[in-house]
């Protein structure tokens, strides 16, 4: 069996989230009732059985480094491997590398070091429920250099916009990657190499001034490369706004949508909290909800998310909104089409509604 | 390397014959309890919680399970370098070997396990019961009495008292007596099955009883009678808190309900009490729009799309439309057709209950439907009862 490593390159993730990602990165918001949105890439790369995953993390990654602990929750809390969170600090007086680049190059030992012949590189905006045995078989057949990930898209939303596309021949080889608004082949962020050619394109990146390694090694050179694209045809949900996590996040309550992306056979893990299981109290109406264990919920939840721990008190009203963890609501208050980061307070009574394509969004540890 | 001051014995082996099918395949401190745990979680969180660090864990019916629940004990954050937790089940020795004879037998056969630790005390438990206890401040009480063995009491309504282990004690809370099921009473306060050694107390007790060919190696039978028949200082520290055994169908059930009660008397979101246990790591639960959940406990992994009313339900059950568990426990995996009707019943893990099957009785002292084939896939009618 050929062996995969994995980076989860966070390096030009943008924080575009808003409130929520005021004091944390992307790769760190909680999302879908439990998890944190790394939570997909990393468990997609334990149950490949990817045992080496490095993460390079470059801001406000203090909850996320919290989050990931050693890596117990994948079972990457290993001997040899395991994880790696790897926070941008370089030393080397030789170091002329900008961009990513100086993430690849000073992290060059986790490459070479790595029990494996192929490293698989991805960013945490891309939720999705992937095998990547599956795309390096595809990846030996094609003969190809590199696989790029990818998936085609229904509907042209406007997170795709930020995303690159992908012109594919039939023999599946990519001819063009661009920024076209109406070409329905977004990118996932996604990259299969072997571990030669990695560090190979890396120094060639950093020779020639580069400052993205996809742009730079990959995108750019797709004549003198053989890339192929991959297609992921499961689940997918790109979010790089809040307009994307909000919707993204009432998919979930799909039962399609959410049994691709939660499979049995390959679960999404997270960090356990021992939380006891959600309590319903006789006041209780909830109807076309997700609920995370330690919910005590008395009042009325509709077609919403509550993760861990939440607190809704009787006669409280809570629509088409996202409550994360530990929030209280008191009694009579009322929540519409609303996102509260974690440990928020509602007092009693107090109303907040937001607009249905703009969610109303309370950053972390507000009491209103 | 420094000794312990206090060691855990845990006395997992034991049937639990009342428990009926449930416990046919697993030990009982492995059966499942309230939406989440099994029986042992309480006392190894409570050790956890406490302060100790060292649990020896005694198995020795149908331990499969139970070995591979327990592990290393991370889940109790029982995994440590010296001490933590260790499975202790019945071995071979040069001079022959066989199955735990009794209680005081399983700690006896375990005394080198016990003296690599070297410790001042040994704290004996099982795992029959649900409890939240501190048992470091019983530690405490112990050690400032100068007892030889301290023996935790809980009050037990005066009717009652003739169904347990009753301390007739002193004024100052010294044990005089212990009357095992008396059929008139002195006192009220019913033995946990809790107690605090003095190690080189007990080991002492220990080599005698095995010696004695008359014995039944049994603490409540042999080694407590023995004590205070040589006039030993035993003391009862008095636990104030829910406390209940879950030895049979019915109590198990009761139990389960408690936790229903708007301010439950054994509070499962204590953040300064945590129940540890195994997390199944599955997503949050669904609950639909045709479903109406009332008065329940719900675990992750649940797909509810009928009617749950005062009810637990354990992880990854699903309830299709239109059926309906009142007043029943539904453990893990459990998934249950259109049209179903459930009442006062226990539903072991992995059963499929198919559409329009009728399960239990609705009448509230009737006993309680036992479904305890796992895996089984039942016709669409269940007679009640087993």
């Amino acid at each position: 069996m050929d062996r995969i490593a994995g980076i989860i390159n966070l390096d030009h993730e943008q924080d575009l989230l808003d409130e929520l990602t005021y004091f944390r990165c992307g790769a760190a918001v909680p999302f879908g009732g439990r998890y944190r949105m790394i939570d997909f890439a990393i468990s997609n790369m334990a149950n490949s059985r990817i045992e080496s995953v490095a993460v390079f993390a470059r801001r406000k990654y203090r909850s996320l480094m919290d989050h990931l602990e050693q890596g117990k929750a994948w079972d990457l809390d290993r001997k040899r491997g395991g994880l790696f969170i790897l926070p941008p600090d370089w030393n080397d007086p030789t170091d002329i590398s900008r961009g990513d680049l100086q993430h690849f190059h000073n992290n060059i030992d986790f490459v070479n070091r790595a029990l494996a012949d192929y490293i698989l590189v991805s960013g945490s905006q891309n939720i999705c429920n992937i095998d990547f045995q599956e795309v390096l078989s595809e990846h030996k057949n094609s003969g190809a250099d590199v696989s790029v990930i990818y998936t085609k898209v229904d509907e042209l939303y406007p997170e795709f916009n930020l995303a690159h596309k992908l012109d594919v021949d039939g023999n599946g080889r990519v001819t063009s990657i661009h920024n076209d608004h109406n070409n329905k082949n977004v990118y996932m962020d996604m990259y299969l190499i072997s571990k030669d050619l990695l560090s190979e394109l890396i120094e060639q990146c950093i020779a020639h001034g580069g400052s993205h390694f996809f742009l730079d090694g990959i995108k750019s050179r797709l004549e003198d490369l053989h890339v192929h694209a991959y297609e992921y045809k499961g689940a997918h949900a790109l979010i790089n706004s809040v307009e994307s996590y909000y919707r993204n996040s009432s998919k979930l309550l799909e039962a399609d949508e959410h049994d691709s992306l939660f499979k049995e056979d390959a679960p999404i893990f997270t960090k356990v909290k021992n939380e006891a299981p959600a309590k319903y109290l006789p006041t209780s109406n909830v109807s076309n909800t997700l609920v995370a264990n330690g919910c005590v919920i008395e009042g009325e939840v509709e077609d919403s998310i509550l993760f861990r721990g939440v607190k809704v008190g009787e006669g409280a009203v809570i629509r088409n909104s996202i409550i994360m963890q530990r929030c209280e609501i008191e009694p009579n208050a009322v929540l519409e089409n609303v996102i509260l980061d974690k440990d928020c307070r509602i007092s009693e009574g107090r109303t907040l509604i937001g607009a249905p394509e703009k969610p109303f969004v309370l950053p972390k540890r507000k009491s209103m | 390397m420094k000794n312990k001051e206090c060691v855990a014995m845990l006395l997992a082996g034991g049937q639990g014959t009342r428990l009926k099918s449930l416990t046919k395949k697993i030990a009982k401190p492995a059966v499942y309890f309230g939406g989440k745990y099994r029986i042992i979680d309480f006392p190894l969180s409570n050790c956890t919680n406490s302060g100790i660090d060292t649990v020896g864990v005694l198995t020795q019916y149908e331990p499969l399970i139970l070995n591979d629940y327990i592990g290393i004990g991370a889940s109790w954050d029982l995994d440590r370098k010296f001490g933590g937790v260790s499975v202790l089940p019945p071995f071979m020795q040069a001079e022959g070997g066989g199955w735990y004879t009794g209680t005081a037998n399983a700690i006896y056969r375990n005394l080198q396990f016990l003296n690599q630790y070297d410790p001042e005390h040994v704290l004996i438990l099982s795992g029959d019961h649900i409890y939240k206890m501190d048992y470091n401040a019983m530690l405490d009480y112990h050690k400032e009495s100068g007892a030889d063995c301290t023996i935790s009491v809980i009050e037990v309504p005066w009717e009652e008292a003739s169904r347990f282990g009753i301390m007739n004690t002193d004024d100052n809370g010294r044990i005089t007596e212990f009357d095992e099921k008396p059929k008139e009473p002195k006192s009220n306060l019913a033995s946990m099955g809790v107690y605090i050694f003095r190690w080189d107390v007990l080991k002492q007790y220990l080599i005698d009883d095995a010696e004695n060919e008359n014995s039944s190696n049994d603490f409540g039978k042999d080694i407590i009678p023995s004590l205070l028949g040589d006039y030993r200082k035993l003391m009862a520290y008095t636990f104030e808190g829910y406390w209940k055994d879950v030895g049979t169908v019915n109590s198990l059930w009761e139990a389960n309900m408690d936790l229903l009660k708007k301010e439950p008397e054994l509070n499962l979101n204590d953040q300064s009490w945590r129940i540890y246990s195994k997390n199944p790591n599955q997503p949050p639960q669904y609950i639909a729009p045709s479903a109406k959940v009332k008065n329940a406990l719900i675990n992750e992994g649940c797909r509810i799309k009928g009617e749950i009313d005062n009810s637990v339900i354990f992880y990854g059950v699903h309830v299709d439309e239109n059926s309906v568990v009142k007043d029943s426990v539904i453990m893990p995996d459990v998934k249950i057709g259109k049209n179903v009707t459930i009442n006062r019943a226990i539903i072991s893990k992995g059963s499929v209950i198919e559409d329009g099957a009728v399960i239990g009785d609705a009448s509230p002292e009737s006993e309680i439907t036992l479904v305890a084939e796992e895996g089984s896939v039942l016709a669409s009618s269940y007679a009640t009862n087993s």
